[in-house]
Formats: structure tokens, sequence, C-alpha cells
């Protein structure tokens, strides 16, 4: 599986697109600062389509990503209301995350349940309990680690100025170098690839398909956990309704870049353009007072027309050349 | 397939319900009240129609991501034409409903068809799409009790032979829905695909046209309930029954229509929505905040496919296990 293929550049090039469009468009857009300020929108998200991409890849699904972040957010409150320090309130949001995870995975490996109906299953679960523990309350007064991650950049924490990128782009930039390396440079990242073509197949060729999948759930959780902290830093609270919805923007970033929903095809490459692509793109539009429903209408018609059109190229390459070959331009046996 | 133990499942559902009744009945009579059923009724009237729809799309291996946004988008549609319309007549704006419905869902079932997408990538898509829509049409604006036009906001309210509307429009869609899953052709061919889309084509079933026919039914049925639960609640906005599709789907689920396709029936559909209107309308009545539904739906969602794949194990178990389920693994990884 190639990193780096004819969507990958496509993707790339709808970028490039982008940033020349708006560049020259939206006054403003492409100063550093804007630039730099704009990824706080999408990092959160893109860090959860890593774990999504993974699990699509090997034909899984998560759908109950963002309501573990919920639960995750909740047990980050809960461990500063016991009188934990930062270090703690973290590990308890890894630990809910793993947990919840492990939850998925379990139900999914062990009594054989379609992934789709185990996480939609899950997803109620994980935000009604969130629901039912905060009501309609919320809880802030984090202290100051948790705000400084969220908002601040590089560059303030390594006394460099002139270096503003975000602490959550840094990180996000980091999973997705270390999930890239995994997926397209080990062992374990092929064994992927091969699970979610034929999981039978793989299987019967030595593969313990179960155990990728159940690490799987629980890396989605940890994730999740990642997602949690940054989210909950940079907005300073937790409300039950935290990131809901997050995973349809999640899985649309990731089929977006070039992952296929029934598995063994895709590239962290191709997640990650799209993650900059529809980040900058909800950005660009917000910059021109575009509403953000509207925003999630053009994604959705974005997301089915990037379906759609590698399926129609084929289709008019061969309509091209039947039009050539009929004009007499083509020289005879190249006719399709 | 076992037919025995499907139906022994089915009457489970029923006596869980049956004792739910009963337990909150006896902590508090007013439950059991005539006025309360028809309010459990009434709300589950237009998530029955739902279900209905998406049953037919889950049968199929299917999934319509799209229905609560449909029916958002039709019943905007809806109150947009009878406030610029006063003249406009029920029949006439159930037509539309439909029509418009039926039109969206023909949108999913042509793009899943004729480009061969997945269901549930297509139907995320068209969920913002239609979404967006709804804004596009109000210009973001709320229509709110008095722009609702009074045939819409009476047709939940009329009562037929001691029945609210309402349930009258779900019983006949129940019963249509059951006609035609097992005693029409189409319906059969419907259940045939699920089973095995490879051998349905084999036997000369046109896979396409059945898809397409299964969620334009659905984007129709969702129409419909539109205009109702527009009718209702007497309001329309951009953000109404947001995050539905998911209560739909749970319905279906836990009424044990299976997610793999070719397994589930009209009865265990209905007693899968009676399950969670029962439970939805017991909560207050007993105390307990409502913030639980929420919760106790997902829990339910997991205990009953656990339970389903259990049951469908041990039955698969007598018969080539082995072979039976690589098939059908095969089936779904293509």
């Amino acid at each position: 599986m190639k990193a780096f293929n004819t969507w990958e550049r496509v993707l790339l090039g709808l970028l490039v697109l982008l940033l020349v469009v708006f560049g020259i468009a939206q006054p403003g857009f492409m100063s550093p600062e804007a630039l730099a300020d704009s990824t706080f929108n999408f990092s959160e998200k893109g860090i959860l389509a890593l774990a999504l991409a993974l699990l699509i890849i090997t034909g899984e699904i998560d759908l109950s990503i963002a309501a573990t972040l919920a639960l995750c957010s909740l047990a980050i409150g809960y461990a500063m209301r016991a009188g934990a320090g930062p270090g703690l309130m973290m590990l308890a949001a890894l630990a809910t995350g793993i947990v919840a995870g492990g939850i998925n995975g379990v139900l999914v490996t062990h009594y054989k349940l379609p992934s789709i109906v185990v996480t939609i299953g899950t997803l109620s679960l994980y935000r009604g309990l969130a629901m039912v523990a905060l009501g309609d309350k919320s809880i802030s007064g984090y202290p100051e680690v948790f705000s400084a991650l969220g908002n601040s950049y590089v560059g303030e924490l390594v006394g460099v100025k002139w270096l503003i990128i975000p602490i959550e782009f840094a990180i996000l930039c980091a999973c997705a170098l270390a999930v890239g390396l995994v997926l397209h440079r080990t062992v374990w990242g092929r064994r992927l690839y091969a699970i979610g073509a034929n999981p039978v197949a793989a299987r019967f060729s030595g593969i313990e398909v179960d155990r990728y999948r159940l690490a799987l759930f629980v890396f989605a959780g940890v994730m999740a956990a990642l997602a949690a902290i940054l989210l909950t830093g940079r907005i300073g609270s937790t409300r039950p309704n935290i990131a809901m919805g997050w995973e349809l923007d999640a899985i649309t970033m990731v089929i977006l870049g070039g992952v296929a929903i029934e598995g063994g095809r895709g590239s962290i490459v191709g997640t990650m353009l799209a993650v900059l692509l529809l980040g900058l793109l909800t950005f660009a539009m917000g910059m021109a007072n575009v509403t953000g429903i509207v925003m999630s209408m053009l994604i959705g018609v974005l997301l089915i027309v990037s379906m759609v059109l590698p399926r129609m190229l084929p289709n008019l390459k061969v309509r091209f050349l039947r039009l050539k070959s009929m004009a007499g331009l083509a020289p005879k046996g190249q006719t399709p | 397939m076992n037919k025995l133990s499907t139906i022994r499942r089915e009457w489970l559902l029923l006596a869980i319900i049956a004792v739910i009744v009963l337990a909150v009945g006896a902590r508090a009579p007013v439950f059991l009240s005539w006025r309360n059923s028809m309010d459990i009724a009434n709300d589950s009237a237009i998530l029955a129609i739902l279900v209905m729809g998406q049953m037919g799309v889950l049968i199929t291996r299917g999934i319509d991501l799209s229905v609560a946004s449909n029916l958002a988008l039709t019943g905007m549609v809806c109150a947009l034409v009878g406030r610029a319309w006063p003249g406009a007549n029920i029949i006439v704006l159930l037509m539309l409903a439909m029509a418009v419905g039926a039109l969206l869902g023909s949108l999913n079932g042509w793009l899943i068809t004729r480009f061969d997408l997945p269901p549930i990538v297509v139907t995320l898509g068209t969920l913002s799409a239609y979404r967006g829509a709804i804004f596009v049409a109000s210009k973001g604006a709320w229509i709110s009790d008095q722009d609702i036009h009074p045939v819409i906001k009476g047709l939940p309210r009329e009562v037929w032979l001691g029945l609210p509307a309402l349930v009258w429009f779900a019983i006949i869609v129940v019963a249509l829905t059951g006609v035609f899953l097992n005693l029409r052709r189409a319906g059969r061919e419907i259940y045939a695909l699920g089973g095995n889309p490879h051998a349905a084509t084999y036997v000369g079933i046109s896979v396409p046209s059945r898809l397409m026919l299964v969620y334009t039914l659905s984007g129709m049925l969702a129409g419909l309930a539109g205009l109702l639960w527009v009718g209702r609640y007497s309001i329309a906005y951009t953000e109404l029954a947001a995050g539905y599709e998911l209560t739909v789907v749970a319905a279906c689920v836990i009424g044990g229509v299976s997610i793999g396709g070719g397994v589930g029936s009209v009865w265990g559909a209905a007693l899968g929505v009676l399950f969670i209107g029962v439970v939805n309308g017991a909560l207050p009545v007993i105390q307990v905040s409502p913030f639980w539904q929420q919760a106790i739906a997902g829990a339910v969602i997991l205990i009953s496919v656990t339970v389903n794949a259990r049951s469908g194990r041990r039955a698969g178990r007598q018969i080539l296990e082995r072979a039976s389920g690589t098939v059908e693994r095969q089936g779904a990884a293509t």
C-alpha cells in the first residue's frame, strides 16, 4: 500500500487550489498567524481521524469515539473535583479512554458483533452516561497547565518567539507521523491492510485478527482521551454535549482522505491532507461569514462528490478514447 | 432459517415490555391510564413510521442515516408551502410531503446504485447536505406556531374511531409494510438480496432496482413523518429532530432487525418502537431523570445484539457453522 498515490495527489492539488483561491480572495487568510490559529479548530478532530483511519482500513468503525471523548473529559473533571493534580487528571482520562475502547473491542471480538452496531450502542451509552452524570451543568476551573496545552504555541514553550505553531497542532503532527510510520513501514501496519481486505484469509494466514482489532479499539480510546485533554484544556470546561457529532466529522475526514469504507485501502498521508483540507476550508468559509450549518452541508456534498468523481473518471476516459477513435485520431488497437 | 427462535425472541421482548409496564404501573398507577398510554402511542407513532422505512433498508445490508435530516427538510418545505399558500388542503400537503421525501430518498438510492457507493457514507453525506438545505430554504429562521398552516397542526390532533390520527397513520404504515415484506414478491426479494446479494443476482433479482425501491420508500416515509412531526410539535427549524436517526436505528436493532441484512420482521420492529416509547414514557413517571433515556437505549441495544448473536450462533452450529460463516464474511467484504 503506497502512502502517496493518485488520490493523495488530487488532495494535494485541491489543498493548493484552496490556499491560492482564498489567499487571493480573502485578505488576511494567508498570514502565518491566521493559518497557525486555524489549526486550533481541527487538531482534536484530526487526532480522532487518525484512530478512525486505522479502524476503517481494518474494516471496522468506531462511531462512539466522540462520546468516549466526552466521558474522558468528564473523567478529567471528576479527577479535579477529587483533588487530583494535572498528571493524575490526564491519567484518569487515559484510563477512561482505554476502558471505553476496550468495551467496544471486547464486544466486537469476543461476541463477534458488527462494530457499527456495537458502537452505535456505546455511542448512546457513553453519551447518555455523560448526560446522566452532568445533566445540564458543567465543570470548569481547570488548572493552568490544561489551558496552556490547549491554547499556547510551541514557541512559547521553548522560548523561541517566532515559532507560532500551536502545541495542539504539533501533537497532531507527531501522532500522524507515528501512526503513519506504523501503518506504512511496519509488519503490523501491513497486517491491518490484510485484515481489512479479507479478515478470513488474514486469519488463515496466521494473523491474530481479533487481537489487532481489540488493540485498535483501545487505541481509539487512547486517542479520544488525548483529544479530550486538549479540547477540555482549550475550551476550559466540560459539558455533556462536548464534541457532539464529531464522529461524523472525523469519518468524513477519513473517507475524503481516500480510505475505503469497506476496508483494505487508504493512507495516513491522505487522511492528514483531508484533515488539512477540511480544516482550512472550514476556517476560510468562517472568515467569509458562511454559517456553520451551510459549511457542514458543503462538506457533506464534498464527501459525496469525492466518492463519485473517481468512479466517473474511468468512464469519462473510456468515452474520451472512443470519441477519439471515432474521429480517427487514435491508432487501431488502442480503442477500448 | 430458525423461525421458532425468532418468534420466541419477539415474545421475550413483548414480555419484557409487559413487565416494565406493570412494574411502573404498580408504582405509579397513572402510567396505566388511557391518557398516558395515548401519549406514549402518539410519541411512538412517528418513530414507528420511520422504523418501517429504515427496516427495509437494513434488511438489504444498507443503512439510511439521512432519515432525520430528510424528515426535517420535508417538514420545513411543507411548513413553508403552508405559509405561502393559505388555501392548501391536507391531502395535497400529504402528497407533497411524501413526494419530497421520496425524492430525497431516491437521491440516496441513485447515488448508491449508480456509483456503487457504500450506503453508510452516502447517507452520512446527505445527512449534512439535507440538514444544510433546511437552513438555506428557511434562511435560518424558525417557523413557529402561528405561521404553521392550521391543517398541518390540525391533523395530529384529529381523533378517528377513538384513536388519534397519528396512531392510525402508524397502524396503516405498519400494516402496509407487513403486507409488502411478507406477501409481495418485491418484499420477499428484499429479504433474499439481504441474505445473499450474489445469490440474489444469480436467481434474477434486479438488485439495483430493489435497492432504489427501499431507499425511496424510506425517504417517502421520512417525508410523511416530517409533516406529522411539524404538525404535532407545531414548529419547524433547522435543528429539528437532529440525531433522531440513531433512535430509529436503535429501535430496529432492539426489535431484532439485523444490521448484517436479511433478518427482521415488522412485528419485531414494531415491538422495538414500543419498547423505546414505553421506556421514555416511564422515566418521568417514576421520577428518573430523562437524561437516562439515551444511556438506557444504548445499554438495551448492546444487550439485545449480544443476545441475538448468541442465539443465532447456537442455531447455526447444527449445520456447517464454518461454511455459512465464511460465505457471510465474503459477502460482507465485497
